[in-house]
């Protein structure tokens, strides 16, 4: 019964959604306001269909019936409830189901917030996030339903894949989609000033909270899989440049430059054109990415799914939207204003750099994880990409950005000169070059790589911290909240920095043969293995290996890393023992046992030097993403629009 | 021209030049960094450049697994059904890495004929097989089936 009701509101959403993209915008165009009005119900409407849906969906999990399919293919008995929870997401077809919830429950958000909007211009987003959640509505119900029946129902289900079973997949997923889903609000007040046929800094203003609340989603998703990767896969790296990786940091750069141009737009009102393809494009590669992981055309560790008749529908799903979208731009294109003109040393044009680096960053990655694809594609043998590529094209990219960061915010708009901006950060950049090279000699690391990540780090937070000052002094230190997401997150970006200089460089890494009684000592840390255990768990059995680490004589903590095995599926998993640490995390992880009767098993040791400050970073990151989103400049002013002041005081930040 | 156009013209040309370089190095770190997929057929019909990565991919032939007793280094055999390569890799093989199943090699052929492995991968799940190596056992004619589970 549960399964066939959220079956039905999964097919109610879907008419909502068909209505609401129709009715209301045709209300819109006419000006008809009994059908404008009907758009915050049908928005209502949907998504509590849409919740029904998933809830339905929760409940068979949590209640075991498997004459679901989806149900019965990723739980079982003895999985507890918390993974059966996460179970919801952790298959296909879920993971679809809370695509929909997100997009349904932002369009509620963008219903309840932007009231103080023009009606038909809030109709005209809502509108088109309507379409967009009827394509996803079909894919949904056409190629992946989640409430498909198997009768008779097995007695008992599979397993959720245990590489899933863990904390961190419990969040990964939902922040990453509503990063990704987050981006079609951008996508939507974009579309719908250009169906305005207005093009003005209003609905840039309008837009950018949303802007940075997706990016910063996208930013704590991101983060959350990398750190996954990190204590999951047990490989004790941090980013992989996998394919699937890529598919949500294209999305994510494209977003940094987002946010970045739509500063400038809402301010000056230069670029208005390029941040309307951004916009786009921020949304296009979302759907991209959508469609890289669930094709499986890519070759990835991440890749679950294969089915090439999915990836063709979004791939198709992607063409009509991305084309539709270029084609009104392409229509619309000259009605759009023309900005301010600026000198070459401005806020404008520091902010251009940006995108411009951003931009290019982005295609680089499309393009090293698409190539293969085409190669395939036009018949010239299988290949694929390695992580040199995108690890050498980065420093290079992303080394111009570092470096021009900490002038942004002190440039002038309009014009500048380059004398008063770098004035302010002469000592920023003693501080960071003296202090950088002192930390390097201090830790003992005399390389390349960790000299200018500590450099370029101090060089960030520094010039932060000095913008904070000189605001905090002419503002007493009462900073507007934009301006303090503004530093927290260069400062995080500072923060990042270092954390890859030194996890890039200093990292030690050992694979060892380890019998019971011996012990190892890496980089000063003593590790004693005394036995190899048999544990149990819910749902699994392991072997555990128990080490003593010890330093100086002296018992630090123990490191119990486990190999598990899945009763139901069988499958062998590697549970890592960490021991973070704000300067260095102790990894272990267990290889396979050696069969040569010695009861020897391969152990994998690393020390992970700053790893923590690169998450560290990207939460500031996150953080000063969600306090701009959060500042009272962008929703009070929206009922003032008409005579709204120019900005132009050099006081107000990107 | 006037200045306005002059400064447009500049900033444009700059960005033209840095997207230019930009995509050069690009593609030049790309043809560098690519790496082909071959299969033991492959190996088997052409002599391969020792100097240059492969991914080489396939099954591990079963009983072929041998681990030296001193060290971490493992040698196996990878096979598509029709012929065979032996591989050497040190270190710590993947969880999912199994006798039968299927598996992608990173390394170089030696000229002995010997793969040696950097890297080996196996996929994450047990029912999923990389779409280069099921394609590679088709051409050599030994299609992969895969137990998936039954929805309808």
């Amino acid at each position: 019964m549960i399964a066939e009701f959220g079956q039905i509101s999964l097919i109610l959403a879907l008419v909502l959604a068909a209505l609401l993209a129709t009715l209301p915008l045709y209300g819109a165009y006419r000006n008809n306001q009994a059908l404008m009005r009907l758009a915050p119900s049908l928005v209502i409407g949907h998504f509590v269909f849409a919740a029904c849906a998933f809830g339905s969906l929760t409940i068979l999990f949590l209640r075991h019936d498997f004459t679901v399919a989806n149900v019965a293919i990723n739980s079982n008995l003895l999985l507890p409830w918390y993974y059966r929870l996460s179970a919801v997401w952790g298959s296909h077809e879920g993971s679809l189901l809370l695509w929909i919830l997100m997009l349904s429950g932002w369009m509620l958000a963008v219903s309840i917030f932007s009231r103080a909007l023009p009606k038909p211009y809030v109709t005209r987003v809502l509108s088109v996030m309507g379409m967009i959640s009827i394509g996803f509505l079909l894919f949904t119900l056409l190629t992946s339903n989640p409430f498909d029946r198997i009768l008779p129902g097995p007695p008992d289900g599979q397993d959720l894949n245990p590489l899933l079973q863990d904390p961190g997949m419990i969040f990964h997923p939902p922040l990453l989609y509503m990063g990704y889903v987050g981006f079609s609000v951008a996508f939507g007040f974009a579309i719908a000033g250009l169906l305005g046929g207005r093009v003005e800094r209003d609905w840039v203003r309008w837009s950018r909270p949303w802007t940075l609340m997706a990016w910063a989603f996208l930013t704590g998703g991101i983060t959350l899989g990398s750190w996954w990767a990190y204590y999951e896969l047990g490989w004790g790296g941090w980013w992989f440049w996998d394919p699937v990786e890529n598919a949500s940091f294209i999305p994510w750069l494209l977003g940094t430059a987002l946010i970045h141009s739509q500063a400038v737009t809402e301010k000056r009102g230069a670029f208005p054109a390029w941040t309307i393809l951004l916009a786009i494009a921020a949304f296009s590669t979302s759907l991209l990415g959508t469609f890289l992981v669930r094709s499986g055309v890519l070759t990835s560790v991440h890749a679950f799914a294969n089915d090439p008749e999915r990836g063709m529908f979004i791939l198709a799903f992607m063409a009509l939207v991305t084309g539709a979208a270029l084609l009104l731009y392409a229509i619309r294109a000259p009605r759009i204003m023309t900005g301010k003109a600026f000198g070459f040393i401005s806020r404008e044009t520091s902010l251009l750099l940006n995108n411009v680096f951003f931009t290019v960053s982005a295609g680089m990655v499309l393009l090293g994880t698409l190539y293969p694809l085409l190669i395939d594609f036009m018949g010239w043998g299988q290949i694929s990409v390695g992580p040199p590529y995108f690890g050498a094209m980065f420093v290079l990219l992303m080394t111009p950005v570092v470096l021009l960061m900490p002038l942004g915010p002190f440039s002038r708009w309009g014009r500048d000169e380059l004398r008063r901006v770098f004035s302010p950060l002469v000592l920023s950049l003693i501080g960071a070059i003296v202090g950088g090279l002192a930390i390097a000699a201090l830790l003992g690391a005399w390389n390349v790589r960790a000299m200018t990540g500590w450099i370029g780090g101090l060089w960030l937070i520094l010039g932060a911290l000095s913008y904070f000052f000189r605001q905090g002094q002419t503002r007493r230190f009462r900073l507007p909240r934009h301006q303090i997401g503004m530093i927290l997150a260069h400062a995080g970006a500072g923060v990042f920095v270092i954390g890859v200089g030194m996890m890039e460089s200093m990292t030690v890494e050992r694979d060892v043969r380890f019998e019971p009684g011996q012990s190892l000592e890496v980089a000063g840390y003593q590790f004693e293995l005394h036995e190899i255990a048999e544990v149990k768990g819910p749902n699994w059995i392991a072997d555990e290996a128990r080490f003593t680490v010890s330093r100086n004589d002296r018992e630090i903590t123990q490191m119990n890393p486990q190999k598990r095995r899945y009763h139901r599926s069988g499958q062998i998993m590697t549970q890592v023992a960490l021991r973070p640490g704000v300067f260095h995390d102790l990894y272990v992880a267990m290889g396979e046992p050696l069969q040569d009767g010695s009861g020897a098993w391969s152990i994998r040791v690393h020390i992970n030097p700053f790893v923590r400050w690169i998450w560290g970073g990207a939460a500031l990151l996150m953080l000063g993403g969600i306090f701009s989103a959060t500042d009272r400049r962008y929703w009070r002013t929206q009922k003032s629009e008409a005579q709204e002041p120019v900005a132009g005081s050099g006081e107000v930040p990107a | 021209m006037t200045p306005t156009r002059k400064r447009r013209l500049s900033i444009i040309g700059l960005i033209v030049l840095g997207v230019g370089a930009a995509t050069a190095i690009a593609i030049t770190a790309l043809q560098e960094n690519m790496m082909f997929f071959i299969s033991p057929s492959d190996v088997h019909a052409q002599t391969l450049p020792a100097d240059r990565h492969f991914r080489l991919g396939g099954l591990v032939t079963e009983g072929s697994v041998s681990r030296d007793s001193s060290s971490l280094m493992v040698s196996f055999k990878v096979t598509d059904g029709a012929y065979e390569v032996p591989v050497t890799f040190t270190g710590i093989l993947p969880d999912l890495f199994r006798e039968g199943q299927g598996v992608i090699a990173h390394g170089h052929m030696s000229e002995d004929g010997v793969f040696h492995a950097r890297e080996v991968l196996a996929r994450h799940d047990e029912t999923y097989m990389s779409p280069e190596v099921a394609r590679a056992l088709e051409k050599a004619g030994q299609p992969h089936q895969v137990s998936m589970p039954t929805t309808q």
